[in-house]
């Protein structure tokens, strides 16, 4: 029972912050072109619907690196330790991945794509793990490796595409991997269509959707219901406390950064596992959005893993209602600005939550307290009648 | 001998940035509340004073035009930082939260703001460059130091040593520093001994503000004739120089200086024979940056001196 209202209250703090970054959204809306602000609103709440089932399969589709980034972040929170490298983890992890997709082709049907996803998930253990071994061993603290690791990464993933097989020189990016290297449709694409005539337009959802829950719902028993997901997050809580206990502290630091970077190595392996319609990776020297925007979702998801499902696919919902925007003369860019503000919200929220926690303690306190007066009333009144 | 002379002026182009951004983390970090938000602080104040230049550039341009920009940015990143003074010292949030929010705002209002006011929906401001001074009245003259400092450069590097020289004078030498310092350490401490740990919280992260939304502009000036909504991380590089710095002022100096040297390196090696001949791929140079800092870390890191109660909210409630 007090697990429950617990939950709900850190639910509805999130809620209340959704509602107001929402509600601040609306004012720059009404601000910057009062007319269409109303239905710029309905648009971004719209969200997928905006197009239909299509529309809901592309909400899916976005959600499913952002889902991987958030259980990444959010995990290493758990931790105590900060990932922000996410956005590189991601990018060797599909490096990787795409390795595997485009070369190993003599692997059997399904076990092509399942061996490049590992691939994925085994570089991005790498990377994050090359963190924790810092952290743990030399002292260095985790936020500045990971940034040096990001742009070691970046600069590292355009060195080894330019100079191999994987190039493809006319459209600067990756070259397609086998059809076999594809995540499957599962079904998904049968879902999330609309009709054009009588041809289906289809959706990019794919299993990666159906994977990162899954994934969501293993780092959830993983965290909770072991011992090895209790001592990580008692070092998160207390360090000292934890080592103390006699749980091996840089042990911890190690494998859950290996964790997280795998889970961002997912990420990127079921970004970039794609049809050649779909994703490829750039040479450019841009790092990965998803990785920053993993640190929103888990933030709002309070790093609760099944949270972070939720949270995932709720900004995937207004970004996907934001690119519906521009008929009404908005721009895009007002849906980063709301879920900024959320973020900044959820922040305000907290302190709300105390204040309705304070305010009950207190009312208990006050009933107690006229209780105990009534028996003190009651005394004197004896002690008159004594 | 040339070779050098444009190495260090392109280095001054790198290092200065960093130094002025890492040194406005310091002053918050050391007051006890950590500023990730440094990259959107910077994005802001580059983004207001560099659209007044493009407002104003009609009719003015030179170091006037600048240092009124320079003013802007100030403003703009003191003001802006107040989001997450309020929210990490009244509020007593997290501050990883706030800060992830302020980097999330400012590129994406920035790109918003852009396109809204400027004709055909442009997102990118643009600028005339009218700021280099080519040379420096009498101390350019000066043999190997004049074409070393005095040539070639910005107004703005020689703003970004006054404010180290200032900042490490306020932290060592003045009350005020003492008393920021004691914020970081100990604030249970300082505040028995009557210091307003809230106030001096927020002087902190003002200051930081301040610097960060300079060391936006300072960093797009003269590497750019348009600001983009970015700074290219250069925020978050210069969390990086102000831990590589141990939090002090001259160890952020030279650390600011390390890093701007590798990336003076990555970006003009071709025109150092020495380096060109070496064969070496542009991508690996452009990794040296970031891996010299990783050994360079990796040896120095064992005794860190972050300041104690750097990134634990202050509850006066809890002494």
């Amino acid at each position: 029972m007090h697990k429950i209202r617990k939950a709900l209250s850190s639910m509805s703090a999130s809620l209340l912050a959704i509602a107001a970054g929402l509600l601040a959204g609306f004012i720059i809306l009404l601000i910057s072109n009062p007319a269409n602000a109303l239905r710029g609103l309905a648009t971004i709440l719209l969200g997928g619907w905006n197009n239909g089932m299509k529309g809901v399969g592309q909400v899916l589709y976005y959600a499913t690196p952002l889902i991987m980034t958030g259980l990444s972040v959010g995990f290493a929170f758990k931790t105590g330790m900060f990932n922000i490298g996410a956005a590189g983890q991601l990018m060797v992890g599909g490096l990787a991945a795409v390795y595997v997709g485009a070369t190993w082709t003599f692997l059997p049907g399904a076990a092509h794509w399942i061996v490049a996803l590992l691939a994925g998930m085994l570089a991005g253990m790498a990377w994050g793990m090359v963190v924790g071994l810092f952290k743990a061993l030399l002292n260095v603290h985790e936020v500045i490796t990971s940034i040096m690791l990001n742009y070691i990464g970046m600069y590292g993933i355009n060195y080894l595409i330019k100079n191999s097989h994987l190039f493809d020189p006319l459209k600067n990016q990756t070259v397609n991997v086998a059809a076999s290297a594809v995540i499957p449709k599962a079904g998904l694409d049968q879902v999330f269509y609309i009709l054009k005539g009588k041809y289906q337009d289809a959706s990019a959802v794919n299993a990666g959707i159906l994977i990162a829950i899954g994934l969501a719902i293993v780092i959830y028993i993983l965290l909770n219901k072991t011992t090895f997901g209790f001592e990580l997050k008692a070092c998160g809580y207390n360090r000292h406390a934890s080592r103390y206990a006699g749980i091996s502290e840089s042990r911890a630091i190690i494998t859950s950064m290996a964790i997280a970077g795998g889970l961002a190595g997912i990420a990127g392996a079921l970004m970039y596992l794609a049809p050649a319609s779909g994703m490829h990776i750039h040479v450019a020297e841009v790092l990965a959005e998803q990785g920053f925007n993993g640190i929103a979702v888990a933030l709002l998801g309070m790093s609760n893993p099944l949270g972070i499902i939720f949270t995932g696919l709720f900004i995937a919902h207004i970004t996907v209602g934001g690119s519906y925007l521009q008929s009404l003369r908005y721009m895009k860019e007002i849906i980063e600005v709301i879920i900024g503000l959320i973020i900044y919200f959820s922040a305000f929220s907290l302190l709300v939550r105390d204040v309705i926690a304070r305010a009950g303690k207190r009312r208990a306190r006050k009933t107690r307290l006229a209780a105990r007066e009534g028996q003190d009333d009651l005394s004197i009144q004896e002690e008159v009648d004594g | 001998m040339d070779a050098v002379y444009f190495l260090v002026q392109q280095m001054m182009f790198f290092s200065i940035p960093l130094l002025i951004v890492a040194l406005g983390g310091m002053f918050s970090e050391r007051s006890g509340v950590v500023n990730i938000a440094l990259e959107g602080i910077m994005v802001a104040g580059a983004f207001t004073s560099i659209l007044m230049i493009n407002a104003l550039q009609a009719g003015m341009s030179g170091q006037g035009l600048l240092l009124l920009a320079i003013l802007v940015a100030i403003v703009t990143g003191a003001l802006f930082s107040l989001l997450h003074a309020y929210a990490a010292i009244s509020l007593r949030s997290d501050q990883t939260i706030s800060g992830t929010a302020l980097n999330m705002i400012a590129p994406a209002s920035a790109i918003y703001l852009a396109r809204m006011i400027q004709p055909n929906g442009v997102q990118q401001i643009e600028f005339t460059n009218t700021f280099r001074i080519a040379k420096v009245p009498l101390l350019g003259d000066i043999p190997v130091l004049g074409p070393l400092l005095f040539q070639n450069a910005y107004i703005t590097t020689y703003i970004g040593i006054v404010i180290f020289a200032a900042s490490a004078f306020v932290l060592y030498k003045t009350r005020f520093g003492l008393r920021l310092r004691a914020c970081g350490e100990h604030p249970q401490a300082a505040d028995s001994v009557g210091i307003n740990v809230y106030k001096m919280r927020y002087a902190g992260v003002m200051i930081s503000g301040a610097l960060a939304g300079l060391g936006g502009l300072v960093y797009v000036i003269p590497t750019s004739t348009n600001f983009n909504a970015t700074v290219s991380g250069y925020g978050f590089l210069a969390l990086a120089v102000l831990i590589f710095g141990q939090w002090k002022p001259l160890r952020i100096l030279m650390a600011a200086f390390f890093f701007g040297l590798m990336k003076t390196i990555a970006s003009a090696y071709s025109g150092i024979p020495l380096l060109q001949n070496l064969g070496i791929p542009s991508d690996i140079y452009k990794m040296v940056p970031f891996i010299a800092t990783l050994i360079a870390l990796a040896f120095t890191s064992k005794k860190s001196q972050a300041p104690r109660a750097s990134g634990v909210p202050y509850d006066k409630g809890l002494r």
